[in-house]
């Protein structure tokens, strides 16, 4: 019957569907107007640019002379990384300063390996200060490494390269390879999704293989959740001590394996004239960058002897076995 | 007899579905967990899974039996378990092979997981054949059979993701499923046979897939 009469049809049709209608176009055009021109939050922020790429959400947004980068739309507070712009060196991040506390052990690293671009922090800092230095950053997402350049002053030179890789193959690649680096980082752990196969035993000694004997291992990982037990268990149980570095006032946790490529024996005992020695002449190379070598070094002496505070029981983190998204929400 | 092979479509959508999301933690620790990584995984599974649906309904043709049907089980059971053997030293000589980590996984996708799911797959079409009796019933029977089947691949999704990878280490899923394999195979074995006269006077052959 109906089919005869299509109009009968219509009429109801279209004033059921007026409503959602006019909202879609207003959500188009305020998605159309978002994208196009910066829009002004209510924190005074405003959004830079916005995009969707394959592995999550970038923004970019400016607040007074801070750019950042969130990797996520629902806690637009939580940024990947800040720059500064009036003092682009200064280090906003305490976990990126904590990082940096990894020269403490290796002063003067040739070639370096960076997991996880973000704004490009770390890798700019270290070739200002190692302008001979081999720096190579894994960074898996396209989009992220566009953003860095275009907003964070990234530039790739023939020392400072990025290789648009899965870590987890470049590791794997490299070590055929048989490349040596004197400092690796690992940041890939930030945004609302970690990539399992980056958390794993298996994983870290691959890394492992990748250290010259001297070689510093640094990783900025997870302080809370059951994650922080299983990924310090998995940690202990490839390099045995570690130094347990946490933020003094933010939820951070750096582990740095000095000698990571050691045999926990063989390393040398952290001296601690020489440790402060060390940070003594790295001050004034690292104070344009804001970085408080000096606690810092204070900071890693009091972790040596302080006892694990963590259920040692949790399972380490495997191929086999790394449901680190699931545990992070426990 | 429908019961049973309704449960047995069901597991089989189960662990198929199952199988796929251990495929991307298989694959990971070579070929990265890129976008490109699942593309290949669910390129083979799809791919396996056509020809299954084809052998299955050919199988069918020629004296189908609920023993036969069983065997389908156990054979893939068969090619499963040992993953946990070669998984390892296959992706190691592709790794070295291939630099590019689509193909890589691709290949090592291909080379992992087709053969056990082209065996899946022929369950499908097979249960079909079992449970229709006239041409007449054919899609309704056919519309059952995958409403049991596809909501085992989505309880399989969900268990798997959500529960199992918690629980247990993925060689050990892959064991369960094969011991899951193994215990339905001799359900259709041993309690199916006495019933099935009807498959045996059917003229009708229908397509399975459409």
């Amino acid at each position: 019957m109906s089919l005869l009469k299509p109009s009968s049809i219509h009429i109801p049709a279209d004033k059921r569907f007026a409503q959602p209608l006019k909202s879609f176009w207003a959500l188009l055009t305020t998605l159309l107007v978002t994208s196009v021109a910066p829009s002004v939050l209510a924190a005074g922020k405003t959004v830079i640019h916005e995009e969707r790429s394959l592995y999550t959400s970038i923004l970019v947004q400016q607040q007074r002379d801070l750019l950042c980068l969130n990797f996520t739309l629902k806690r637009a507070d939580s940024s990947q990384s800040c720059m500064d712009v009036k003092n682009p060196q200064r280090m906003v991040f305490a976990y990126t300063r904590m990082a940096m506390s990894g020269l403490l052990f290796n002063p003067n690293p040739k070639h370096i390996m960076i997991v996880g671009l973000g704004g490009g922090t770390l890798p700019v800092a270290l070739t200002e200060i190692f302008p001979e230095a081999e720096i190579q950053t894994v960074e898996i997402d396209p989009a992220v490494i566009g953003v860095a350049k275009r907003f964070f002053n990234f530039t790739e030179t023939a020392n400072n390269t990025i290789i648009q890789q899965d870590a987890r193959v470049f590791a794997k690649r490299a070590a055929l390879q048989k490349q040596q680096f004197d400092l690796i980082i690992l940041d890939a752990f930030n945004g609302d999704y970690i990539p399992e196969h980056l958390m794993t035993q298996e994983f870290l000694t691959e890394v492992q293989s990748l250290l010259t004997p001297d070689g510093v291992l640094v990783a900025n990982t997870f302080a809370s959740s059951d994650l922080y037990a299983h990924e310090s268990n998995t940690y202990k149980e490839v390099f045995g001590n570690f130094i347990n570095l946490k933020g003094r006032d933010s939820g951070n946790r750096v582990v740095i394996v000095p000698q990571g490529a050691l045999n926990p024996k063989q390393r040398r005992p952290i001296s601690k004239d020489l440790l402060l020695a060390q940070a003594d002449a790295l001050t004034p190379i690292l104070s344009p960058y804001a970085v408080p070598i000096k606690r810092l070094a204070k900071d890693i002496l009091k972790t040596i002897n302080a006892p694990t505070d963590w259920d040692e029981s949790k399972r380490p983190l495997t191929d086999q076995y790394s449901p680190a998204n699931l545990l992070r929400s426990q | 007899m429908i019961p049973i092979i309704h449960l047995l479509a069901f597991c089989g959508g189960f662990i198929i579905m199952s199988f796929e999301l251990l495929g991307g933690r298989i694959l990971a620790p070579y070929f990265g967990s890129g976008v490109y990584v699942w593309g290949s995984i669910i390129t083979i599974f799809m791919l396996s899974l056509a020809i299954g649906y084809l052998l299955g309904g050919r199988l069918s043709v020629k004296n189908p039996s609920p023993r036969k049907f069983a065997g389908i089980f156990a054979i893939s059971a068969i090619f499963l378990y040992p993953m946990i053997l070669y998984a390892q030293p296959v992706m190691e000589f592709i790794f070295l092979q291939i630099e590019d980590p689509r193909y890589g996984s691709l290949t090592a996708a291909a080379f992992l997981f087709m053969v056990p799911t082209i065996i899946l797959g022929m369950i499908s079409p097979y249960s079909v054949r079992l449970l229709v009796d006239n041409v007449e019933e054919s899609g309704k029977v056919a519309g059952a059979l995958y409403f049991t089947s596809t909501l085992g691949s989505a309880i399989g999704t969900l268990v798997t993701s959500f529960y199992f990878v918690l629980w247990f280490e993925v060689d050990t899923i892959i064991t369960i499923l094969t011991l899951i394999l193994l215990s339905i195979g001799l359900i259709a074995w041993f309690f199916a046979p006495g019933q099935l006269g009807a498959s045996k006077n059917s003229a009708a052959n229908p397509s399975p897939g459409a």
